[in-house]
């Protein structure tokens, strides 16, 4: 069973949510993403979203563009980044890491440039479980949609706050994994509050589909995952972490590993009452 | 004028419903865009064949930009060139200097039918930016101009003149700032504010309908010329060369000839310092089909997909991407893209200076400089058209600077 089918089967029996911290693979170098995909699933997280660096990533706020840009000028690659989750998957086999579904966000620029049945083949062999392409929008996602199902991935898809109801079943009814719901209409990054009608937008399209629904963008405060986790199956932690990586000049490796693993445990706790009781 | 036959389907057909010319074009945009989008194709299908807008936006292209622009015969170019007849589509005689500006007021026209308040825009030279920033001034809505460092080192009176017409111009210092990372500004920009906001992309490029929106505020540039030609020479010309970055202003002059076989079009892409040296803006004749800003077309692109820096010495070809038309025309052999490189297009910026009297813009140097070499192979009782889009007063203190002359 796909993993990330079997971790939402498993948390809905259990009435629990999915935290799903991103990084980006590379920065500061694929050893530490590594290291920090292990510590933050021993922190708590339950899935995790590996940014694969852009260099015109168009949905992306000021934080993430500058942690792919980091990471491109370091001079990573696309088969390190693979060979790096296939060498992590295969060293874990026994380890709690080994039912956490892996999450590639990738440009369809990056896609088309490999050619998609080697791209998604790739991707499967070196152990993700589902995709997010954030620059292909429904319209143009059938062909690859139906390619990276035969080939057991998910392409989890995204609604955003400006997407018509009408619209937001069409793209529900061609996602498999989970749907991932946009909390802001704009781009990645922290915010200080969410939109007030959030969390009824999401009580609606649960209404609508028996996919599970993550939300993400914009996530970055314990009363946030508070606040949203009733309503919603996960939620996805992006930016406020990946702000830390851009610690990596001033504080050791290993201090910032730290530093992410504690914030995701905070995160972690506060969705644990509701996790417990919710 | 050859009407398309049954055997031979017009190629001005094109884009189909899905913003496709070809395999080329689409959209490839953040989902949090595709209603902007989805509204903006309809507003604009309602707006093309509405006469009212249709005769207000012709008005102001008269009354306010100048047009029609004048088909120049340029007799001592040509005996330079030695050969064909070349005339000049006057572009840069448009107020604010270039062709960027009937895009501008149309895509404004349209935001302020829309209900919009506001318009952002990318520039690279500048002119584009202070096309919207004027029509913006003149219809009374609020604008932001992203534009990168580097262009804003190279073009600093357009930035001026930006920030006199009350836009406020906000400086891109990531990748490479240049057009391209303009560009991403922008875009993330209107991810947040698409609802009160118009984005008024420059080019031919981006995400459907943006390409065909710009190349029909464009093809007045074409029209005209074709009427011109049959006016003052009594037929349409043998060639037509125009320089592609984004590639609008070739679109605009070339989208009316597409049917017309006999008419040969030509694009002059940036070379840059040359192929060989990697530094270069030549996305058709050097790049693949891959994607970037929302499109699918020819790019610059890494073996991962990342896109490449590239160069040139105007900033408004120093773009790695091109129209998806563009690709497509391309593609079936319609267009001929060739490459000029800096030197040859600072020399034609020259002999266009010296033979005419007339100042071209770096962008349209590349268009005389093609020409150039295409007028002997052509022979005397040839006519080749040369779009000049724009003027060259923006360009002087880099034109200086690179020659090492004071100013």
């Amino acid at each position: 069973m796909n993993r990330i089918d079997a971790l939402f089967s498993r948390l809905k029996s259990e009435g629990r949510r999915a935290l799903m911290p991103f990084i980006t693979a590379g920065d500061p170098n694929l050893p530490t993403t590594a290291a920090l995909i292990t510590e933050l699933v021993r922190r708590g997280a339950h899935m995790i979203e590996i940014g694969i660096p852009y260099s015109d990533p168009i949905a992306d706020g000021p934080v993430i563009a500058a942690s792919y840009h980091r990471a491109l000028e370091r001079g990573v690659k696309l088969a390190h980044i693979f060979q790096t989750i296939r060498t992590l998957r295969a060293e874990t086999a026994t380890e709690p890491l080994s039912v956490v579904p892996l999450v590639a966000m990738v440009s369809y620029a990056i896609i088309h440039r490999q050619e998609a049945d080697r791209f998604l083949r790739e991707a499967v062999t070196a152990g993700f479980d589902g995709l997010i392409v954030p620059d292909l929008p429904v319209e143009e996602a059938e062909s690859l949609m139906r390619k990276a199902t035969a080939l057991d991935l998910r392409l989890i898809q995204l609604i955003t706050p400006t997407t018509p109801p009408d619209r937001a079943l069409r793209i529900a009814r061609s996602t498999t994994g989970f749907l991932y719901y946009v909390s802001v209409a704009g781009i990645t990054g922290e915010r200080q509050s969410l939109p007030a009608e959030l969390a009824q937008n999401v009580a609606w399209l649960r209404t609508q589909t028996d996919l599970p629904i993550c939300i993400g963008f914009g996530i970055s405060r314990p009363e946030h995952v508070r606040q949203l986790a009733p309503v919603a199956d996960g939620l996805i932690v992006g930016s406020a972490l990946v702000r830390r990586l851009s610690n990596g000049d001033k504080v050791s490796r290993n201090e910032m590993i730290q530093d992410i693993g504690q914030f995701i445990a905070e995160l972690a706790s506060s969705l644990d009452p509701i996790n417990t009781h919710g | 004028m050859s009407a398309p036959t049954l055997s031979e389907p017009s190629r001005q057909q094109f884009p189909d419903a899905l913003g496709r010319y070809g395999a080329f074009g689409g959209r490839f945009v953040p989902e949090t865009l595709m209603d902007a989008l989805n509204r903006l194709t309809q507003e604009y299908a309602q707006v093309k064949d509405d006469p009212e807008f249709q005769a207000r936006l012709n008005y102001y292209l008269t009354q306010y930009v100048g047009r029609p622009s004048p088909l120049y015969h340029a007799e001592r170019l040509s005996q330079h060139a030695g050969g064909a007849k070349i005339y000049l589509k006057r572009e840069d005689l448009n107020h604010t200097g270039a062709h960027k500006i009937n895009n501008a007021i149309g895509q404004v026209m349209l935001a302020q039918r829309m209900g919009k308040t506001r318009v952002i825009a990318e520039t690279g030279a500048g002119q584009h930016g202070v096309a919207t920033a004027t029509a913006c001034a003149l219809f009374g809505l609020e604008c932001t101009v992203y534009m990168g460092e580097e262009d804003i080192r190279r073009q600093k009176l357009n930035v001026f003149n930006m920030r006199t017409l009350g836009a406020i111009v906000v400086p891109v210092t990531t990748g490479s700032r240049t057009l391209r990372d303009a560009t991403n500004e922008a875009m993330r920009d209107w991810m947040g504010s698409s609802n009160q906001t118009h984005y008024t992309i420059g080019s031919v490029v981006g995400p459907h309908p943006f390409p065909m929106m710009v190349r029909d505020f464009q093809s007045v540039i074409g029209r005209e010329a074709k009427e011109q030609s049959l006016a003052q020479y009594g037929r349409l010309p043998d060639a037509v060369v125009a320089c592609v970055g984004g590639g609008s202003n070739a679109a605009g002059i070339f989208f009316p000839f597409i049917d017309d076989s006999e008419v040969e079009l030509i694009g002059a892409e940036a070379g840059g310092r040359g192929p060989s040296t990697g530094e270069h803006a030549s996305s058709l004749s050097q790049g693949r089909p891959g994607v970037l800003h929302g499109s699918f077309s020819y790019v610059l692109q890494d073996d991962d997909g990342q896109t490449q820096d590239v160069h040139s010495i105007s900033a408004g070809l120093d773009y790695p991407g091109v129209g998806p038309e563009h690709s497509f025309w391309k593609e079936c052999g319609r267009v001929r893209y060739e490459s000029i490189t800096d030197a040859e297009a600072l020399e034609a910026y020259g002999i266009l200076a010296r033979k005419e009297g007339i100042l071209p813009a770096l962008e349209s140097s590349h268009a005389v400089a093609q020409a150039i070499k295409e007028a002997p192979r052509l022979g005397r009782d040839r006519v080749l058209v040369i779009c000049l889009s724009g003027r060259g007063d923006k360009d002087a203190f880099e034109v200086a600077r690179l020659r090492g002359e004071p100013m």
